[in-house]
C-alpha cells in the first residue's frame, strides 16, 4: 500500500526506525506508519517534527512520542512513564492506560488517554493539552505553568500543588488540592473549553459536570509572615 | 535504579518451565540492574530437613571438603548440593547451629537462605551471565522473586545483592532506597535481631520478618511498614505460600504486573513481560501507590 510503511520492533531496531522517522520519512510521500510488537521499547517516536499518522501496535515503555512536534501518534496499547513529555505540537492518543508523568512539561499538542493516568499526570505543564479519560494519580498538575488538563473521572492526593496558569477540569471527585490550588465557578469559557477537549479526545461527556481547578495565586509572591505554612 | 522481576505459577503444568519463562524476565532489566542479580525460587517444600543455601565468598569452592568438616561436628545424614560457588544443604541440624558453624569453621560460606521451599542464588556480574552460571533457566518451582540490581547506597558485593532474606521461607526484594534504615535497625537490633550488612534493604526484610514472626500476616506487616519505614520502594516479597507486591505513596518505582490465567508475572518494566506466553490476553495494570497486592500459591 503506498502512503503506509510497516516496521515491526521484533525485527528492526528502534533506532532505525526512530532514524528513519527523523531523517527519511519527510521526503518518502509516506503518509501513515505502523510500528508492530511495541513490548515495552523506550523512546519509540521520539523528537519527531513530521505531520504524519504513525500508530503503535503493543505496551510502550518510556517516553513515548517525546518532544513531539506536528506527528499524530496513536497507541493501542498502554504507555509507560514520561508519554508525550515535552511535546510541542501534534497529538498523541493512549488507548490504554497511561504510566507516571504522562504528558510532563508539554509545551503543546493534545494528549488524548482513553484509560487512566498514574501518578503526577501533566506535571509542570507548559501550555499543552491533556485529557485523561479515568482517573489520574496523586500530585497531578504540580507546578503546571500553562495549558489545560480535562479529567473525566477522578483525581488522586494533592491535584494542581503550586499552580501557575494552567487549569483543570475535573468530572468526579478530588481526594485532596494541592497547596494554592482551589476549586472556582466555571464560567462561559470554561463550559466552551472543555467541550472543545472533549470533543478533539472524542469522549462523551457533559461539560456541566466538570469542575474548575486554578490557582489561588497566594505562592505568587514571597509573603514573610507565612513562618513557611502554606 | 533495579530492576524487580516476580512470577507465580498457576498452572501445575508450567512448573517445570519457571525457570525459563523468568530468564528472559531477568535479562530484560540487565539495563535497571547491572551489577548483580539474585533469583529466590520457591519450589514444592522439603518433606522434613530444612534447605539451606549457601554461597561460597571467596576463593574456590570445596564443597567436598566442607561436607566433611560439617559431618565431623554435625555426624548424621545431610547432603550438599553443589553449583559452582552455590550449594544447597539439606539437613536436620537447626539453622541457628549452622550459623554457629559458619562463624567458627566456615567464614568464607556467606548463608543465604533458610526454608523448606526457597532455593537462593544470588551473585555479582550481569543477570545473564549469572543465569548461566548457576543454570537458572533449567529451574523449576511454582514461584521465583527476583532482582537485579544498580547499586546506589552501598557496595556490590554477592552479600549486597537483592534478594534479602529473613526466618525461614521469606524473601524481599527492592527497588528505591530506604532513608530511616539505621531507624529501623536501631528498633530491631535490641530484640536480638542481627544484620549480615549495612544494606538498606536488608532492615525492610528484617522488619517484615520480625513482624511475620510477631504473628502479622505478610499484608497487615506490609500496612506497618507505611509508618515504619521511609523512603523510595517497590517492594516485592515471596514466602512458600504467597507472591506479594507494594508500592509507597509517591510510587516513584515502577512496577508493571501481567495477570493471566496461567500466571501473575510482575516487572520493574512491560519490556520484561513481553515475551511471556498469551501475555496480549493477561489484565497488565501498574499497582496503585500504598495497595497491597498478593497472590497465593
Amino acid at each position: 500500500m503506498e502512503g503506509v510503511k510497516q516496521f515491526d520492533l521484533a525485527v528492526t531496531p528502534l533506532r532505525e526506525v526512530n532514524r528513519y522517522l527523523h531523517h527519511d520519512v519527510a521526503a518518502s510521500g509516506v503518509e501513515r506508519v505502523k510500528i508492530l510488537n511495541a513490548d515495552g521499547a523506550h523512546s519509540i517516536a521520539v523528537g519527531l517534527n513530521v505531520p504524519l499518522d504513525i500508530e503503535v501496535d503493543g505496551h510502550c515503555g518510556y517516553y513515548l512520542g517525546g518532544m513531539n512536534q506536528l506527528a499524530r501518534i496513536t497507541v493501542q496499547g498502554n504507555a509507560g512513564p514520561g508519554v508525550g513529555e515535552n511535546m510541542m505540537s501534534g497529538s498523541i492518543r493512549v488507548k490504554g492506560f497511561a504510566s507516571t508523568a504522562a504528558g510532563a512539561s508539554a509545551h503543546g499538542g493534545l494528549l488524548a488517554i482513553q484509560g487512566d493516568a498514574a501518578l503526577r499526570c501533566g506535571i509542570s505543564l507548559k501550555g499543552g493539552d491533556i485529557v485523561v479519560g479515568g482517573s489520574v494519580g496523586s500530585f497531578s498538575a504540580f507546578m503546571a505553568q500553562a495549558g489545560r488538563i480535562v479529567v473525566c473521572g477522578d483525581a488522586g492526593d494533592g491535584l494542581g500543588d503550586s499552580l501557575y496558569e494552567a487549569v483543570i477540569y475535573v468530572r468526579g471527585s478530588v481526594r485532596s488540592l494541592g497547596t494554592d490550588a482551589r476549586f472556582e465557578p466555571m464560567q462561559a469559557s470554561d463550559y466552551e473549553a472543555v467541550r472543545e477537549l472533549l470533543d478533539a479526545a472524542g469522549f462523551e461527556h457533559d461539560p456541566r459536570d466538570f469542575k474548575r481547578v486554578a490557582s489561588a495565586k497566594s505562592l505568587y509572591h514571597w509573603n514573610v509572615d507565612a513562618n513557611q505554612e502554606y | 535504579m533495579c530492576g524487580i522481576v516476580g512470577l507465580l505459577l498457576k498452572e501445575p503444568s508450567l512448573r517445570d518451565r519457571l525457570g525459563e519463562l523468568m530468564t528472559p524476565m531477568l535479562v530484560g532489566m540487565t539495563d535497571r540492574g547491572p551489577d548483580s542479580a539474585g533469583v529466590a525460587i520457591f519450589g514444592a517444600p522439603a518433606p522434613s530437613a530444612l534447605k539451606i543455601s549457601l554461597f561460597w565468598s571467596h576463593g574456590a569452592a570445596d564443597w567436598n571438603g566442607l561436607s566433611k568438616s560439617f559431618s565431623e561436628k554435625y555426624p548424621g545424614a545431610h547432603t550438599f548440593t553443589p553449583n559452582g560457588q552455590h550449594a544447597i544443604l539439606v539437613t536436620d541440624v537447626s539453622p541457628d547451629d549452622v550459623r554457629g558453624w559458619i562463624k567458627d569453621s566456615a567464614p568464607q560460606i556467606y548463608l543465604l537462605s533458610v526454608g523448606r521451599s526457597i532455593d537462593l542464588y544470588k551473585d555479582i556480574g550481569a543477570p545473564a551471565e549469572i543465569v548461566k552460571r548457576y543454570g537458572l533457566d533449567r529451574m523449576s518451582g511454582t514461584h521465583v522473586v527476583a532482582h537485579t540490581r544498580m547499586a546506589t547506597e552501598s557496595a556490590v558485593t554477592p552479600a549486597h545483592a537483592h534478594p534479602f532474606t529473613a526466618g525461614e521461607d521469606f524473601c524481599l526484594v527492592h527497588n528505591g532506597s530506604l532513608s530511616n534504615p539505621h531507624l529501623v535497625r536501631k528498633k530491631l537490633e535490641p530484640l536480638g535481631i542481627s544484620f549480615v550488612t549495612d544494606n538498606d534493604t536488608e532492615a525492610a526484610c528484617r522488619f517484615f520478618e520480625w513482624r511475620l514472626r510477631e504473628g502479622d500476616d505478610l499484608s497487615t506487616a506490609v500496612q506497618r511498614g507505611f509508618s515504619e519505614l521511609d523512603g523510595f520502594y517497590t517492594f516485592l516479597m515471596g514466602t512458600d505460600k504467597e507472591l506479594l507486591i507494594v508500592r509507597d505513596a509517591f510510587a516513584c518505582k515502577p512496577a508493571v504486573v501481567a495477570e493471566a490465567d496461567d500466571y501473575v508475572a510482575i516487572a520493574s518494566e512491560f519490556r520484561s513481560l513481553a515475551h511471556l506466553p498469551g501475555i496480549r490476553h493477561a489484565n497488565v495494570f501498574e499497582p496503585k501507590p500504598q495497595e497491597v497486592y498478593s497472590w497465593k500459591v
